[in-house]
């Protein structure tokens, strides 16, 4: 290839922003998927306990090597504040570490010494006899994981070392998912639904009334989510406007307002409302495209209405309804706001739950695992827009 | 004389239907506005309100808003944090997009792709993804590092915008000024810009409104120093709803439509200039 003249020109006039994308933007979803696959804290923190557990097979006892480094590398971390990175992980592998690992790095400083090291720690907690506490420590000590990923999936490592899916009612992020993806289906397919009669109306009305009602439409798209998202709020909740319309008008009684918010009915309301101008926008500038006489020649051709929308306007308007849908439904699925703050319990997606892991449980691996599982679906979707629409058709207001 | 009832029943029903859309579309944001000066801590319209007795409308929200120096603080952020990473965006994007234009371009729908992907990846996985990387950097909870995603998340927008009015741009222009003994530097500056000014300044205000209306990575990301509108409206939202949040609503919505009307102005303009 070469790279002169206006060739080189174009590219150098692309390269800050590619360069610019790539630190800012492309270098933290790096840093953020690579955790989902590489822990190197347990590893960094008692890196001669896990040599000394390098042989050992899970039968029986570990040697007392392992027992002596432990000893001394717990309360080293603890002084070195940097317990709690090991205690995390083990204690999602086996519950009650994060305890047994704090109070031995505390204790076993002051702990008499029974001869050995194997005494000393059994004798401060009875765990340190048990192999899986030991199994527990070798597994978080390795640097490549795909236990998220594992967890993620809803699988478990079984017993024989196989791998199969979790019982039924332990799996929480298959599901999950599949909700995320049945409800921007279902927004999607909503969106199209109320978009395609509107944009209709926009594309076939004259000049002075299109524009009015194309306003109707730009208004939401450019006004802040947030502030869409508290009208629907006072809109919808217990206390708010139409509720209190439908108690006014003695349609519901007092005691019976209907729950319409802090679940899903609230998640899918506001994320269709806010996802609408992304569908009727596409739709709008493909109909404006297509001249009112195809269907007056439908028409005249003996099509009554039905088969004239069927067979002439529908199939031209197929690319409109490529693009508005896929556009919504990538947006969907990545949806966080709204349902954090309209979902309530039964309203949440997987963008919540990844979430939650970052700020609530700190089980940092997880999360990633689920976002580059969320990220892949996203682009496989991507992919398939540029391929079909083409990224340099998007449109915007 | 069947047929025809049959049709007509089905336009009204049409027209009803679109009727119902547009209040769904359009409702929600105008029963803010006067909420927004309710006399009282609620939610719903009073019964003064729907009397439209004077006293019950008040704008005892709106000083509350104006007195609190959370708000004005939290403006003041979104408002440096916002222009910096527009003009960041917007330089860059801009000349992005002029590279992407030329006909020379190698690699035109790679590169697009990439340049657009902070606009449709899931925002969650951005904010934690940047909250782990500029922490690690130190740039955590600063100023630096909210500008630099935010300008990330609004270049697409001037990429786009930008894209698009070179598409009408007629690039014998270029040629012309060339003939005529201009520099590349020169005809850019003397006959491109003025004539792509439009979209350049939408694509802006795009990017602008994107960083102005952004709120999960500064909650990831951002500090108690770096509290912006859209921050302090998330933990109003969560914590304690009070209808102080309805007149910032009120500001933002006007804000909005002072945007829309901007854009839709330049893009006249941009239009008459071919």
């Amino acid at each position: 290839m070469q790279l002169r003249g206006p060739r080189a020109t174009a590219v150098a006039l692309t390269l800050p922003l590619l360069a610019f994308i790539g630190l800012s933007f492309v270098a933290p979803l790096g840093t953020l998927l690579s955790k989902s696959a590489y822990e190197p804290n347990v590893a960094n923190i008692l890196p001669r306990t896990l040599a000394a557990l390098d042989g050992w097979d899970g039968d029986g006892l570990p040697p007392e090597a392992a027992f002596a480094s432990l000893a001394e590398e717990l309360p080293k971390a603890r002084q070195e504040r940097t317990l709690v990175r090991v205690a995390g992980p083990v204690n999602r592998l086996k519950s009650g570490m994060r305890r047994v690992l704090t109070r031995t790095a505390r204790q076993v400083e002051k702990a008499e010494y029974a001869g050995s090291w194997r005494e000393t720690l059994i004798g401060i907690n009875p765990a340190w006899q048990e192999p899986d506490t030991w199994l527990a420590i070798q597994a978080a000590g390795a640097r490549f994981t795909l236990r998220h990923y594992l967890q993620a999936l809803d699988l478990e490592r079984r017993p024989d070392g196989g791998i199969g899916l979790r019982s039924e009612e332990s799996r929480i992020y298959m599901p999950l998912l599949w909700r995320t993806l049945l409800v921007s289906l279902g927004v999607t397919l909503l969106c199209l639904a109320i978009g395609y009669p509107i944009a209709h109306l926009i594309a076939t009305s004259p000049p002075k009334r299109s524009n009015l009602l194309l306003l109707m439409v730009l208004v939401p798209f450019w006004t802040s989510l947030l502030v869409r998202t508290t009208a629907w709020i006072v809109l919808l909740q217990r206390q708010g406007v139409i509720n209190s319309l439908l108690v006014a008008l003695g349609i519901t009684p007092d005691s019976e307002r209907l729950e319409m918010i802090y679940n899903m009915t609230g998640t899918f309301t506001a994320m269709t409302h806010v996802l609408l101008p992304f569908m009727v926008l596409p739709l709008y500038s493909v109909m404006r495209s297509i001249p009112p006489t195809h269907m007056a020649a439908a028409a005249s051709l003996g099509a009554n209405p039905v088969q004239g929308f069927m067979r002439v306007y529908l199939p031209q308007t197929l690319p409109g309804i490529g693009a508005g849908g896929l556009l919504v439904f990538i947006l969907a699925i990545g949806y966080y706001i709204t349902p954090a703050l309209v979902g309530g319990r039964s309203g949440q997606l997987i963008s919540n739950m990844i979430a939650y892991h970052v700020q609530t449980s700190l089980n940092w691996g997880l999360a990633a695992a689920l976002s580059s599982i969320l990220l892949v679906a996203v682009i496989g979707l991507y992919l398939i827009y540029s391929r079909l629409i083409g990224i340099d058709r998007m449109r915007l207001g | 004389m069947n047929a025809l009832l049959v049709r007509r029943a089905g336009h009204y029903g049409f027209i009803a239907f679109c009727a119902a859309a547009f209040i769904f579309l359009v409702a929600p944001i105008l029963v803010i506005v006067p909420l927004s000066f309710n006399a009282e801590p609620y939610f719903t319209f009073t019964e003064g309100m729907l009397r439209l007795d004077p006293d019950a409308y008040s704008l005892r929200w709106y000083r509350n808003v104006v007195e609190d120096e959370a708000w004005s603080r939290a403006l003041v952020n979104s408002l440096i944090i916002g222009s910096a990473a527009t003009l960041l965006a917007t330089a860059l994007g801009t000349l992005a997009a002029l590279g992407l234009a030329s006909p020379a371009m190698p690699g035109r729908a790679l590169i697009t792709g990439i340049l657009i992907s902070p606009m449709v990846t899931p925002i969650i996985i951005v904010a934690v993804g940047m909250f782990f990387f500029y922490s690690s950097i130190g740039l955590g909870q600063s100023y630096t590092g909210l500008i630099l995603a935010h300008a990330a998340l609004g270049a697409p927008f001037v990429v786009i915008t930008v894209t698009a009015t070179l598409s009408g741009f007629d690039r014998t222009l270029l040629r012309a000024a060339a003939s005529l003994g201009a520099g590349p530097l020169r005809s850019f500056f003397r006959v491109q810009l003025p004539l792509i000014a439009p979209g350049v300044f939408s694509g802006g205000l795009f990017a602008f409104a994107t960083s102005f209306d952004e709120v999960v990575v500064v909650l990831f990301m951002g500090g108690l120093e770096q509290r912006t509108i859209p921050r302090q409206m998330w933990s109003g939202i969560r914590e304690q709803i009070s209808p102080s949040i309805l007149a910032v609503a009120v500001f933002l919505i006007a804000f909005a439509v002072l945007a829309l009307f901007t854009v839709q102005w330049l893009r006249q303009r941009s239009a008459e200039a071919r």
